[in-house]
Protein backbone atom coordinates (compact mmCIF):
# COMPACT_ATOMS: atom_id res chain seq x y z
CA UNK A 1 0.00 0.00 0.00
CA UNK A 2 3.01 2.68 0.93
CA UNK A 3 4.89 1.59 -1.76
CA UNK A 4 1.95 2.21 -4.69
CA UNK A 5 1.80 5.43 -2.74
CA UNK A 6 5.60 5.74 -3.44
CA UNK A 7 5.40 5.01 -6.75
CA UNK A 8 2.61 7.28 -7.66
CA UNK A 9 4.44 10.49 -6.09
CA UNK A 10 7.68 9.35 -7.42
CA UNK A 11 6.68 8.99 -11.13
CA UNK A 12 4.48 12.21 -11.30
CA UNK A 13 7.51 14.13 -9.55
CA UNK A 14 9.99 12.81 -11.94
CA UNK A 15 7.25 13.41 -15.31
CA UNK A 16 7.10 17.11 -14.34
CA UNK A 17 10.83 17.59 -13.92
CA UNK A 18 11.55 15.68 -16.76
CA UNK A 19 9.53 16.23 -19.91
CA UNK A 20 10.15 19.98 -20.14
CA UNK A 21 13.95 19.42 -19.83
CA UNK A 22 13.58 16.53 -22.90
CA UNK A 23 11.05 18.28 -24.98
CA UNK A 24 12.68 21.48 -25.16
CA UNK A 25 16.25 21.68 -26.87
CA UNK A 26 15.94 24.27 -28.98
CA UNK A 27 17.23 27.82 -28.06
CA UNK A 28 14.07 29.68 -27.73
CA UNK A 29 14.50 33.17 -30.03
CA UNK A 30 11.22 35.45 -28.73
CA UNK A 31 12.53 37.97 -26.72
CA UNK A 32 9.76 38.18 -24.51
CA UNK A 33 9.98 34.10 -23.66
CA UNK A 34 13.55 34.90 -23.19
CA UNK A 35 13.32 37.57 -21.19
CA UNK A 36 10.28 35.60 -19.19
CA UNK A 37 12.65 32.53 -18.51
CA UNK A 38 15.42 35.01 -17.17
CA UNK A 39 13.41 36.47 -15.00
CA UNK A 40 11.79 33.40 -13.51
CA UNK A 41 14.51 32.32 -11.19
CA UNK A 42 14.23 35.59 -8.95
CA UNK A 43 10.33 35.84 -9.27
CA UNK A 44 10.37 32.55 -8.04
CA UNK A 45 13.09 32.20 -5.39
CA UNK A 46 11.52 35.40 -3.84
CA UNK A 47 8.08 34.29 -4.13
CA UNK A 48 8.82 31.36 -2.47
CA UNK A 49 11.12 33.33 0.44
CA UNK A 50 8.75 35.70 1.44
CA UNK A 51 6.30 35.58 3.56
CA UNK A 52 7.32 31.51 4.25
CA UNK A 53 10.77 32.53 5.87
CA UNK A 54 8.77 34.38 8.41
CA UNK A 55 6.66 30.74 9.44
CA UNK A 56 10.47 28.78 8.96
CA UNK A 57 11.43 29.07 12.50
CA UNK A 58 10.29 28.89 16.33
CA UNK A 59 8.77 32.75 16.28
CA UNK A 60 8.63 35.26 13.33
CA UNK A 61 10.72 37.93 15.52
CA UNK A 62 13.69 34.94 15.10
CA UNK A 63 12.79 34.54 11.74
CA UNK A 64 13.00 38.48 10.97
CA UNK A 65 16.26 39.03 12.61
CA UNK A 66 17.47 35.59 10.44
CA UNK A 67 15.79 37.41 7.32
CA UNK A 68 17.22 40.61 8.12
CA UNK A 69 20.74 39.25 8.72
CA UNK A 70 20.80 37.43 5.11
CA UNK A 71 19.76 40.96 3.42
CA UNK A 72 22.47 42.69 5.12
CA UNK A 73 24.77 40.10 4.15
CA UNK A 74 23.42 39.79 0.79
CA UNK A 75 23.38 43.08 -0.23
CA UNK A 76 27.39 43.00 0.76
CA UNK A 77 27.61 39.91 -1.82
CA UNK A 78 28.83 37.71 0.64
CA UNK A 79 29.07 33.85 -0.73
CA UNK A 80 26.09 31.46 -0.43
CA UNK A 81 26.93 29.61 2.50
CA UNK A 82 28.34 32.59 4.58
CA UNK A 83 24.91 34.04 4.15
CA UNK A 84 22.89 31.09 5.43
CA UNK A 85 25.05 30.46 8.02
CA UNK A 86 25.22 34.20 9.97
CA UNK A 87 21.19 33.45 9.56
CA UNK A 88 20.97 30.60 11.15
CA UNK A 89 23.66 31.78 13.75
CA UNK A 90 21.17 34.92 13.99
CA UNK A 91 18.28 32.92 14.49
CA UNK A 92 19.88 30.36 16.91
CA UNK A 93 21.00 33.91 19.29
CA UNK A 94 17.67 35.83 19.06
CA UNK A 95 15.76 32.21 19.83
CA UNK A 96 18.28 31.89 23.15
CA UNK A 97 17.58 35.63 24.25
CA UNK A 98 13.99 35.14 23.61
CA UNK A 99 14.01 32.71 26.10
CA UNK A 100 12.89 29.79 23.73
CA UNK B 1 35.95 16.53 -13.18
CA UNK B 2 36.22 20.13 -12.46
CA UNK B 3 32.77 21.17 -12.86
CA UNK B 4 32.19 17.95 -10.89
CA UNK B 5 33.92 19.31 -8.22
CA UNK B 6 32.56 22.93 -8.25
CA UNK B 7 29.17 21.60 -8.21
CA UNK B 8 30.09 19.76 -5.04
CA UNK B 9 31.13 23.08 -3.80
CA UNK B 10 27.97 24.93 -4.80
CA UNK B 11 26.09 22.39 -3.00
CA UNK B 12 27.27 23.31 0.51
CA UNK B 13 24.90 25.33 1.84
CA UNK B 14 21.72 23.48 0.00
CA UNK B 15 23.00 20.06 1.62
CA UNK B 16 23.12 21.85 5.09
CA UNK B 17 19.58 22.94 4.61
CA UNK B 18 18.17 19.25 3.45
CA UNK B 19 19.82 17.52 6.25
CA UNK B 20 17.54 19.84 8.87
CA UNK B 21 14.45 19.64 6.67
CA UNK B 22 14.56 15.99 6.01
CA UNK B 23 15.65 15.67 9.33
CA UNK B 24 12.10 16.83 10.34
CA UNK B 25 9.95 14.87 7.53
CA UNK B 26 11.92 11.68 9.06
CA UNK B 27 10.66 12.40 12.33
CA UNK B 28 7.14 13.30 10.91
CA UNK B 29 7.15 10.18 9.07
CA UNK B 30 8.08 7.82 12.25
CA UNK B 31 5.28 9.21 14.03
CA UNK B 32 2.69 7.67 11.04
CA UNK B 33 4.60 4.87 12.31
CA UNK B 34 6.78 4.30 8.65
CA UNK B 35 10.03 2.76 9.25
CA UNK B 36 13.39 4.67 8.48
CA UNK B 37 14.09 2.87 5.63
CA UNK B 38 10.95 3.51 3.68
CA UNK B 39 11.18 7.22 4.80
CA UNK B 40 14.21 6.94 3.77
CA UNK B 41 12.99 5.51 0.42
CA UNK B 42 10.30 8.16 0.23
CA UNK B 43 13.17 10.95 0.00
CA UNK B 44 15.62 9.34 -2.00
CA UNK B 45 12.33 8.54 -4.64
CA UNK B 46 11.04 12.21 -4.54
CA UNK B 47 13.76 14.76 -3.63
CA UNK B 48 11.41 17.19 -2.93
CA UNK B 49 9.93 18.71 0.46
CA UNK B 50 6.71 19.95 0.33
CA UNK B 51 5.71 17.27 -2.31
CA UNK B 52 6.72 14.67 0.20
CA UNK B 53 4.85 16.62 3.49
CA UNK B 54 1.98 16.25 1.81
CA UNK B 55 2.32 13.03 0.82
CA UNK B 56 2.58 12.19 4.09
CA UNK B 57 -0.50 13.43 5.22
CA UNK B 58 -2.53 12.24 2.22
CA UNK B 59 -0.74 8.50 3.13
CA UNK B 60 -2.10 8.94 7.11
CA UNK B 61 -5.75 10.00 5.59
CA UNK B 62 -6.04 6.89 3.79
CA UNK B 63 -6.17 9.53 0.08
CA UNK B 64 -7.51 7.70 -3.09
CA UNK B 65 -4.47 7.65 -5.58
CA UNK B 66 -6.21 10.01 -8.02
CA UNK B 67 -6.18 12.90 -4.62
CA UNK B 68 -1.93 11.96 -4.26
CA UNK B 69 -1.64 12.21 -8.12
CA UNK B 70 -3.30 15.54 -8.60
CA UNK B 71 -1.72 17.08 -5.36
CA UNK B 72 1.22 16.06 -6.48
CA UNK B 73 0.77 17.95 -9.78
CA UNK B 74 -0.39 20.68 -8.74
CA UNK B 75 2.28 21.29 -5.33
CA UNK B 76 5.50 20.06 -7.76
CA UNK B 77 3.89 21.96 -11.38
CA UNK B 78 6.44 24.49 -10.38
CA UNK B 79 9.63 22.31 -11.41
CA UNK B 80 7.98 21.83 -14.86
CA UNK B 81 8.37 25.66 -14.93
CA UNK B 82 11.91 25.16 -13.78
CA UNK B 83 13.13 22.82 -16.08
CA UNK B 84 12.34 24.47 -19.07
CA UNK B 85 13.94 27.73 -18.10
CA UNK B 86 16.95 25.17 -17.24
CA UNK B 87 16.79 24.28 -20.75
CA UNK B 88 17.99 27.79 -22.28
CA UNK B 89 21.37 27.79 -19.64
CA UNK B 90 22.38 24.01 -21.02
CA UNK B 91 25.72 23.43 -22.34
CA UNK B 92 24.96 22.85 -26.21
CA UNK B 93 26.60 19.15 -25.79
CA UNK B 94 24.29 17.64 -22.82
CA UNK B 95 21.97 15.13 -24.97
CA UNK B 96 18.61 13.49 -24.12
CA UNK B 97 19.71 10.80 -22.33
CA UNK B 98 21.73 13.19 -20.34
CA UNK B 99 18.51 15.31 -19.57
CA UNK B 100 16.98 12.21 -18.51
CA UNK B 101 19.53 11.95 -15.27
CA UNK B 102 19.81 15.43 -14.28
CA UNK B 103 16.01 16.04 -14.83
CA UNK B 104 15.73 13.47 -11.77
CA UNK B 105 17.69 16.35 -8.97
CA UNK B 106 15.94 19.71 -10.04
CA UNK B 107 14.54 21.14 -6.77
CA UNK B 108 13.89 24.43 -5.72
CA UNK B 109 17.56 25.58 -4.79
CA UNK B 110 19.20 23.09 -7.14
CA UNK B 111 17.41 24.85 -10.13
CA UNK B 112 18.55 27.98 -8.10
CA UNK B 113 21.86 27.33 -8.32
CA UNK B 114 22.55 26.39 -11.54
CA UNK B 115 20.71 28.75 -13.17
CA UNK B 116 22.56 31.53 -11.93
CA UNK B 117 25.64 30.15 -12.78
CA UNK B 118 27.20 32.92 -15.48
CA UNK B 119 28.22 29.35 -17.80
CA UNK B 120 26.76 26.93 -19.70
CA UNK B 121 25.86 23.78 -17.44
CA UNK B 122 27.26 20.59 -17.68
CA UNK B 123 25.70 16.90 -16.65
CA UNK B 124 29.08 16.46 -14.56
CA UNK B 125 28.07 19.81 -12.96
CA UNK B 126 24.53 19.17 -12.48
CA UNK B 127 25.93 15.67 -11.10
CA UNK B 128 28.34 17.37 -8.71
CA UNK B 129 25.17 19.78 -7.40
CA UNK B 130 22.68 17.32 -6.93
CA UNK B 131 24.42 14.14 -5.10
CA UNK B 132 25.50 15.38 -1.74
CA UNK B 133 21.81 17.31 -1.33
CA UNK B 134 20.18 14.08 -2.06
CA UNK B 135 22.61 12.09 -0.13
CA UNK B 136 22.23 14.28 2.78
CA UNK B 137 17.92 14.54 2.28
CA UNK B 138 17.53 11.04 2.21
CA UNK B 139 20.13 10.65 5.57
CA UNK B 140 18.24 13.28 6.80
CA UNK B 141 15.79 11.27 6.81
CA UNK B 142 16.39 7.85 7.90
CA UNK B 143 18.63 9.62 11.18
CA UNK B 144 15.25 11.91 11.72
CA UNK B 145 13.32 8.52 12.14
CA UNK B 146 15.30 6.34 13.65
CA UNK B 147 16.46 9.15 16.20
CA UNK B 148 13.51 12.02 17.31
CA UNK B 149 15.54 13.84 18.86
CA UNK B 150 19.23 13.81 17.65
CA UNK B 151 19.32 17.40 17.18
CA UNK B 152 18.29 19.75 19.75
CA UNK B 153 15.38 21.77 19.19
CA UNK B 154 17.25 24.90 19.02
CA UNK B 155 19.28 23.72 16.18
CA UNK B 156 16.82 22.50 14.47
CA UNK B 157 14.49 25.66 14.36
CA UNK B 158 18.17 27.80 13.77
CA UNK B 159 18.67 25.57 10.42
CA UNK B 160 15.39 25.80 9.26
CA UNK B 161 15.89 29.58 7.50
CA UNK B 162 19.51 28.19 6.05
CA UNK B 163 17.76 27.70 2.53
CA UNK B 164 16.11 31.31 3.05
CA UNK B 165 19.08 32.63 3.59
CA UNK B 166 20.48 31.08 0.59
CA UNK B 167 17.76 32.53 -2.09
CA UNK B 168 18.29 35.85 -0.21
CA UNK B 169 21.98 35.93 -1.03
CA UNK B 170 21.25 34.48 -4.98
CA UNK B 171 18.42 37.13 -5.27
CA UNK B 172 19.73 40.15 -3.61
CA UNK B 173 23.30 41.03 -5.39
CA UNK B 174 21.12 41.10 -8.55
CA UNK B 175 18.48 42.91 -7.54
CA UNK B 176 21.01 45.70 -6.53
CA UNK B 177 22.98 45.63 -10.14
CA UNK B 178 19.41 45.59 -12.40
CA UNK B 179 16.50 47.72 -11.80
CA UNK B 180 14.28 45.15 -13.84
CA UNK B 181 14.83 42.24 -11.70
CA UNK B 182 14.56 44.45 -8.79
CA UNK B 183 10.85 45.06 -10.29
CA UNK B 184 10.31 41.45 -10.60
CA UNK B 185 11.13 40.42 -7.04
CA UNK B 186 9.14 43.27 -5.84
CA UNK B 187 6.22 41.84 -7.87
CA UNK B 188 6.77 38.38 -6.95
CA UNK B 189 6.88 39.34 -3.06
CA UNK B 190 3.33 41.35 -3.31
CA UNK B 191 2.03 38.70 -5.22
CA UNK B 192 3.29 35.86 -2.73
CA UNK B 193 2.46 37.97 0.41
CA UNK B 194 -1.07 38.53 -0.80
CA UNK B 195 -1.95 35.01 -1.92
CA UNK B 196 -0.79 34.02 1.56
CA UNK B 197 -2.59 36.44 3.72
CA UNK B 198 -5.81 37.47 1.29
CA UNK B 199 -8.75 35.87 2.78
CA UNK B 200 -9.93 33.38 0.02
CA UNK B 201 -6.87 33.30 -1.99
CA UNK B 202 -5.27 32.10 0.97
CA UNK B 203 -7.07 28.88 0.09
CA UNK B 204 -4.97 28.33 -2.67
CA UNK B 205 -1.62 25.81 -2.09
CA UNK B 206 1.61 26.58 -1.77
CA UNK B 207 2.57 25.02 -5.32
CA UNK B 208 -0.03 27.20 -6.98
CA UNK B 209 0.74 30.55 -5.59
CA UNK B 210 4.56 30.27 -6.26
CA UNK B 211 3.51 29.13 -9.93
CA UNK B 212 0.83 32.03 -10.12
CA UNK B 213 3.19 34.42 -8.67
CA UNK B 214 6.32 33.34 -10.64
CA UNK B 215 4.61 33.54 -13.73
CA UNK B 216 2.88 37.21 -13.10
CA UNK B 217 6.09 38.84 -11.96
CA UNK B 218 8.13 37.42 -14.71
CA UNK B 219 5.85 38.41 -17.24
CA UNK B 220 5.38 41.51 -16.22
CA UNK B 221 9.09 42.36 -15.97
CA UNK B 222 9.86 40.45 -19.67
CA UNK B 223 6.99 43.13 -21.24
CA UNK B 224 8.51 46.28 -19.03
CA UNK B 225 11.72 45.62 -19.61
CA UNK B 226 11.88 44.03 -22.91
CA UNK B 227 13.76 46.77 -25.00
CA UNK B 228 16.57 46.63 -22.41
CA UNK B 229 19.99 45.50 -23.59
CA UNK B 230 20.48 41.56 -23.70
CA UNK B 231 23.99 41.85 -22.23
CA UNK B 232 22.65 43.61 -19.48
CA UNK B 233 20.03 41.05 -18.64
CA UNK B 234 21.37 37.50 -19.27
Amino acid sequence: MIYIYILIMAVTTYLIRMLPLTLFQKEIQNKYVKRFLGYVPYACLTAMTVPAIFYATKSPVSAAAGFATALALGYKKQSLPVVALFACITVFVVEKIMGF
Amino acid sequence: MKDFIEGVKDSTPISIGYFSVSFTFGIMAAGYGISPLIAGAISLCNVTSAGQFAGLTLFAAGAPYLELFLTQLIINLRYALMSLTLTQNLSKKVNTFQRLIMSYGITDEIFAVAVTKEKPITLSYMLGLEWVPIFCWTGGTILGAVANNLLPPSVQSALGIALYGMFVAIVLPVAKEKKSVLFVSVIALVCSCIFYYMPGLNKISSGFAIIISTVLAAGLGAVFFADEDEEDET
